[in-house]
């Protein structure tokens, strides 16, 4: 158990390192993603089920999403000043 | 400033930081050492006390009950603020669906992906429910469950699309959940206030350790609990997703 504990403790120092290098934001939202599942792990490793069930959840889906939804909206308003030049009026449509 | 006395600084601050940290490791208990002597306690009472086989259920909902009403409404809070801020602006309007009729589609879902997470929907939200009513047995409880059924109808979203989701969680009904469940549990509060003399302490029997229905309150608190939360995340990603998918800028 405790050797287990112990790799999941390094694989988790080099998960954190990963996110923090990881430089594409849409990368990063899934590398962390990754790295909220390790930590899940080491929850449960370190016999702690309950905090492990909501790790789980928060950090692989919750979290992710709304990094995700929030880029996608960024993108999309850059999308919504091309319209603007693009249109021959230089009206927003 | 210059660059050296940047560096300077920097050094200086760090050695400072290195120092700290290394007299504050060197004083920590040894790894699993634990002096508390509240869990150990609570380890030991809570069957017979609560009949609760699953302690840390049994401190949140009971034994520290209050603790969860406030961290309960700090979601709620923080989510009817967030609710706030993604309202739709003066200068926003509606993008129209490119065809009539269209949804607005999650891009890119290819059909592999529809059917499995349509296969998936239906086991999330039983496990959700199995979550939710077992936390005083078995670890989980209101919050994981919550959070679970929560995911449920994104994956609804990743598969069908988004005014599917949308059909099945009107804008109302999430917000009656998120507010019912909280209300609940003050309600369940003041409950042990009128029949059992004190703030959320049990007013019902305890029934048999182990089964479904035992323990008080606890599962009682532990399904508004998951209302509130189901709604919160729902609600949540609803406004992400007006945003991101639906609300432009005019």
């Amino acid at each position: 158990m405790r050797e287990l504990q112990a790799a999941l403790f390094a694989l988790l120092a080099l998960g954190g390192l990963a996110v923090v290098l990881t430089r594409d934001p849409l990368r990063q939202a899934l590398v962390v993603g990754v790295y909220g599942l390790l930590l899940a792990l080491l929850f449960f490793a370190l016999q702690a089920p309950d905090v492990a069930l909501s790790q789980i959840v928060v950090c692989t889906v919750a979290v992710p999403v709304m990094i995700l939804l929030a880029l996608a909206k960024i993108h999309g308003g850059e999308h919504d000043e091309e319209d603007r030049k693009s249109s021959p009026e230089g009206e927003p449509r | 400033m210059s660059e050296r006395a940047r560096l300077g600084l920097f050094l200086g601050a760090a050695t400072g930081m290195a120092v700290l940290l290394a007299w504050g490791m060197a004083g920590l208990p040894a790894f699993g050492a634990f002096h508390g002597a509240y869990a150990l306690l609570i380890d030991h009472v809570v069957v017979a006390q609560r009949h609760a086989t699953d302690a840390v259920t049994a401190v949140n909902f009971d034994y520290r009950g209050l603790d969860t009403l406030g961290e309960e409404f700090i979601l709620f809070t923080s989510v009817v603020g967030l609710a706030v801020l993604l309202r739709e602006q003066r200068s926003e309007r509606e993008r129209p669906p490119a065809r009539a009729g269209e949804e607005h589609r999650f891009q890119g879902a290819s059909c592999a992906l529809r059917t499995l997470t349509l296969l998936l929907v239906g086991p999330l939200v039983v496990l959700a429910l199995y979550v939710d009513s077992h936390g005083a047995l078995t670890p989980g409880g209101g919050f994981q469950g919550g959070v679970l059924g929560a995911a449920a109808l994104l994956l609804v979203f990743l598969g069908g699309g988004y005014l599917t989701m949308r059909r099945l969680s009107p804008h109302r009904l999430v917000e009656l959940a998120e507010a019912g469940g909280a209300a609940g549990y003050g309600m369940i509060g003041v409950g042990g206030i009128v029949f059992a003399g004190a703030f959320l302490k049990n007013f019902l029997g305890y029934g048999t350790a182990g089964e479904l229905i035992s323990a008080g309150t606890i599962p009682l608190l532990s399904m508004a609990v998951a209302a509130e939360v189901s709604g919160a995340f729902v609600l949540l990603w609803s406004e992400f997703l007006d945003q991101a998918l639906i609300v432009r800028r005019g």
